[in-house]
């Protein structure tokens, strides 16, 4: 699940997501070696009530989001969490325990908690747990490649962009809009009785809006998202650079930096356009997919069901299984997609939001296939999984959301890659006779195995003969996964590929959020079913 | 640090109001412990247990406020959290919704939220609750899945006008998912209490047990519009949809299914079918909430919507002030009000319908009607003449709640309720409704 939109930040009150950090506040906390002594005591602590594995994972996770409306600044909030987890295999089984309060003593205490709930909960494992060979590092470090620590920038710079980009909206004719600039700063040390001792400092920045646009006469709205990505980069994502654009008629569109000044202005303009925009007729089309909207099909429908987690059930009470089954896998022949897909798993590559250097559990993090031409050929593992798969080695897909979660298989980065042949989006619409163009996120669902998917948008455009011919609306495609990929026709070529991704993926229980990355050059797939979701009430 | 009792929650409280040199300061206080334990694969897998608390101090210089929180209790800390919010405060550009905070206000007597039995919950009381959820799976042939939490925890706030707050509140969940060993069969059940004397993991279990093995190899019908009855599992995700949107700013901004022609609003019109009432009570015994919020103000008997009539939004205390409205909070609890018929009497008086168990993945489609789409889920069963016939597969839905409850048929029994979506419990009835859209199938188990 991708959950929570702008939406679920405009919570009435003063909620938080941790505690507000003061402004005189040092945003690194890097004493590794202070870390490692309290991380030492919770290692020795869990190995004399009999932990046969400890890991441990001091966290410092920092949010700052900046919420205005139109002229107001409604909110500016620091939040911090500060703590720690420890988990262990004891008897043959894991066991977990957090807590925030950082003398030895309770430290040590909550790693006796871990231990102690290990060998309760043994009695009811059916095997015990196999974890795959991992070499200790040693003491290394890792940071995302930031150009400009967001968390350094003045608020007031920040506030400044918005009210801005604010009014650019209001000038070009919107009734509301809202702004978001969000920013996360983990800084997390893990330690394991495998001998690693590993600091890492990440960091991550969404900005986005919503325009809304309201007809007083007839009593409709329209709205407009942004079309920016949440990556892994520092401030420089909203310093926009003219070689970061894609500029087409309809809409310009972004890869590795953002202008939220001319998205918003766009906007505005295409909010209006909606309100007149044609409702579409049902039916079947050749649907020209920008990764603005891909990324979210290619998130639920392949990067999920590739979680080997959901595959062998471990998920079946919540998020649910997959339809990607270890007989698909084996027969070496399950035909996933055309041979036009090829699909990457990834925590690696800069820029997005999978990347680090090494994962939860203290595995140094890679890419590997798990669509090739077409062919389901890998999942996605983390180390009490390796064996399951015959492997020697994790993938490294190992990330837990605080301090206070345990870790669990998250989603790497899982991309589409472009097309060989050069081809561009335009090259792609000329050879369509009755398609629509879709850019832009919206609504989404899937089915708990992942079959049956419907997405929306934020931007259609009606193909007739291979040329746009106009706006439409009341649009949402619905398919069924191996169909929709194996009607994929086309692939644009790597000067086109560019990441969207989610900050709130949801999973497990209880609920823990994970940020991921999908890349994708703009694609085609043919004869897709196309619903008109306009109701009357 | 443990669960603090009232009054020494107001010490506390009292002491850090003490270093405050703002306009106006407010403080919340909270905390608790969490624990868990996960199990699949006819197996446990992850579990844990977490403890915090957190002090967050608002200060305000004008129309200016400054947030900042702390986790430590020491005197030296409890100073600096409020230097650093005043600092905050200063430095923020000013707010013209900004809303001072309240006075002293009056809340309905505390109704049972804490409950010690469920505050004393172990390692050991969860493992052998699974360990009887994992013989009935293992008996049967089905393999389970399955999720029990328990929390304690406090809160209280005080400010400078002389506004306290204090109260406490336990929660136990349980889900659980049973499939059958070919797949091809999958049930669910889930539960949630402030009182684990009234959670039955047992008999949980056993419904999703039935409702695994009777769901196996269902028959494909085409996707359109069906009579249907929602068990309040799914009845719940669909209608949380319409509180979750009934905030009054939106409603007048015209942003909202609420919002009519020409600025105006549904308020006081009577949207959906006469026999549907919703509203929310915090001392209502079978659930109870907290009788204030995080702002300071009450929690009180609302009537959202009385009769089919789109009776009360809520309402924040700056919009309250510019509609010259009373400022509603959100509420934390709903009911729905039902009538007396069991589940069995539904389905009974059903010609030709579909029993959905429950529904998943939902998502607004427009939120101009409200429209939604999700599916079917973990039980899904065609009836005839009164009585289940068969299983069917599974469906995509798309449906607004609101077209739905004015295709009423008819209302069971309130009962309490877990959203399988945002987690909220609620007291809801099954409910029948004709005319329910389907418009795909799904081959998901």
């Amino acid at each position: 699940m991708a959950g929570m939109g702008l939406g679920s930040l405009m919570i009435p009150g003063r909620a938080l997501l941790g505690n507000p950090l003061p402004l005189d506040a040092p945003w690194y906390y890097g004493d590794p070696a202070a870390k490692k002594l309290l991380a030492d005591v919770a290692l020795n602590a869990a190995r004399s009530k009999g932990a046969t594995y400890t890991d441990v994972r001091i966290g410092r996770y920092l949010n700052q989001f900046v919420v205005t409306r139109e002229k107001n600044v409604e909110n500016v909030v620091n939040t911090e969490s500060y703590g720690i987890g420890i988990r262990v295999l004891a008897n043959g089984g894991w066991g977990f325990a957090a807590t925030d309060r950082m003398d030895k003593d309770s430290i040590a205490k909550t790693a006796e908690l871990a231990v102690a709930i290990a060998k309760e909960n043994s009695r009811l494992l059916s095997e015990p747990v196999q974890l795959a060979p991992q070499k200790g590092y040693g003491e290394v470090s890792w940071k995302t490649p930031i150009k400009k620590n967001a968390f350094e920038v003045p608020i007031k710079e920040k506030v400044d962009l918005l009210l801005s980009v604010n009014d650019a909206a209001m000038q070009g004719g919107a009734n509301y809009m809202n702004s978001i600039l969000f920013f996360v700063n983990e800084q997390k040390y893990f330690a394991s009785t495998d001998g690693s001792y590993i600091d890492q400092d990440i960091h991550r920045i969404w900005p986005t809006f919503t325009i809304t646009k309201i007809d007083e006469k007839s009593g409709k709205f329209e709205t407009r998202n942004a079309l920016s990505a949440p990556v892994g980069r520092g401030y420089e994502y909203v310093i926009p650079q003219a070689a970061d654009k894609i500029k087409l008629p309809q809409a310009t569109l972004y890869r590795d930096s953002y202008d939220m000044m001319e998205d918003a202005r766009e906007g505005a303009k295409q909010v209006a356009e909606k309100m007149n925009a044609r409702s579409v007729e049902p039916g079947k089309y050749d649907l020209v997919i920008d990764p603005t909207n891909l990324f979210l099909t290619i998130h639920e429908s392949v990067g999920h069901p590739s979680e080997l987690d959901r595959v062998l059930g471990y998920e079946a009470n919540f998020a649910g299984t997959s339809f990607l089954t270890l007989d698909k896998w084996k027969s070496g022949n399950f035909n996933f997609g055309s041979k036009n897909v090829n699909i990457k798993a990834d925590k690696t590559e800069v820029g997005t939001l999978g990347a680090v250097g090494y994962d939860d559990e203290g595995v140094q993090t890679k890419q590997w296939d798990i669509i090739k031409n077409g062919i389901l050929v890998n999942y996605q593992v983390i180390r009490d999984q390796a064996h399951i798969l015959g492997l020697k080695e994790s993938q490294g897909c190992c990330y837990a959301d605080n301090w206070s979660s345990v870790q669990f298989q998250r989603m790497p980065n899982v991309s589409l890659q472009p097309g060989a042949a050069k081809m561009s989006p335009q090259d792609i619409i000329k050879n369509v006779k009755k398609g629509i163009y879709i850019i832009g996120e919206s609504s989404y669902s899937i089915d708990q195995q992942r079959y049956n998917f419907q997405f929306s948008g934020q931007l259609f455009y009606e193909i007739k003969d291979g040329k746009i011919v106009g706006m439409l609306k009341d649009v949402a495609y619905q398919a069924n996964t191996q169909e929709f990929w194996n009607a994929c026709s086309a692939v644009a070529d790597k000067s086109d590929y560019r990441t969207g991704g989610s900050f709130f993926d949801g999973k497990g229980q209880p609920g823990q959020i994970s940020a991921v990355s999908h890349g994708a050059s703009t694609a085609r797939f043919d004869g897709i079913n196309v619903i008109n979701t306009a109701r009357k009430i | 640090m443990p669960i603090l009792t009232k009054d020494e929650a107001e010490t506390l409280l009292k002491k850090v109001l003490s270093y405050s040199k703002a306009d106006e300061c407010e403080i919340n206080l909270s905390g608790g412990d969490n624990a868990n334990i996960r199990y699949a694969r006819n197996s446990v897998s992850t579990s844990g247990a977490t403890s915090q608390s957190t002090l967050q101090v608002a200060s305000a210089f004008g129309k200016k406020l400054g947030i900042a929180t702390i986790n430590e209790f020491d005197d030296a800390s409890l100073e600096k959290v409020v230097r650093r919010a005043e600092e905050l405060a200063r430095l923020a550009p000013e707010n013209p919704e900004y809303v001072p905070f309240l006075g002293p206000q009056q809340y309905q007597p505390a109704s049972k939220t804490f409950v010690d039995a469920t505050a004393a919950m172990d390692p050991k009381m969860r493992a052998d609750a699974v360990e009887k959820s994992l013989k009935i799976a293992k008996d049967n042939k089905l393999i389970a899945a399955g999720f029990m939490e328990n929390s304690a925890g406090y809160s209280a706030m005080i400010n400078s006008h002389g506004l306290f707050a204090y109260s406490t509140a336990t929660n136990v969940n349980f889900n659980v998912t049973l499939r059958t060993e070919d797949g091809k069969g999958s049930g669910y059940a889930s539960k949630g209490y402030n009182d684990v004397s009234k959670l039955d993991v047992e008999a949980a279990t056993r419904i999703a047990a039935q409702k695994a093995a009777n769901s196996a190899n269902a028959r494909a019908l085409e996707p359109g519009k069906y009579t249907v009855i929602l068990e309040p599992e799914a009845a719940i995700v669909l209608l949380e949809n319409i509180f979750f949107n009934m905030d009054a700013r939106s409603a007048d901004e015209g942003r909202s299914f609420m919002s009519k022609p020409g600025g105006k609003t549904k308020k006081g019109e009577k949207l959906v079918d006469e026999r549907i009432t919703i509203y929310s009570d915090p001392s209502n015994p079978e659930l109870p909430t907290r009788s204030w919020n995080g702002d300071g103000m009450p929690q009180e008997k609302v009537y959202w919507i009385n009769k089919g009539i789109m009776q009360n939004l809520y309402y924040s205390r700056y919009w309250a002030q510019q509609k010259n409205e009373k400022a509603i909070a959100f509420p934390d609890g709903v009911i729905v009000a039902g009538g007396t018929s069991s589940l069995e009497d539904l389905i009974k008086s059903t010609e030709k319908g579909i029993l959905v168990s429950r529904l998943w993945y939902i998502r607004s489609v427009d939120p101009q009607t409200l429209l939604v789409t999700g599916l079917t889920r973990d039980g899904t069963f065609y009836i005839e003449n009164g009585q289940i016939k068969f299983p069917v597969k599974n469906f995509r839905f798309n449906e607004s709640p609101i077209i739905m409850l004015n295709n009423l048929e008819a209302l069971g029994k309130s009962e309490r309720t877990v959203s399988g979506e945002s987690g909220i419990h609620a007291l809801v009835p099954p409910m029948k409704i004709r005319d329910f859209t389907f418009t795909s199938l799904s081959d998901a188990v």
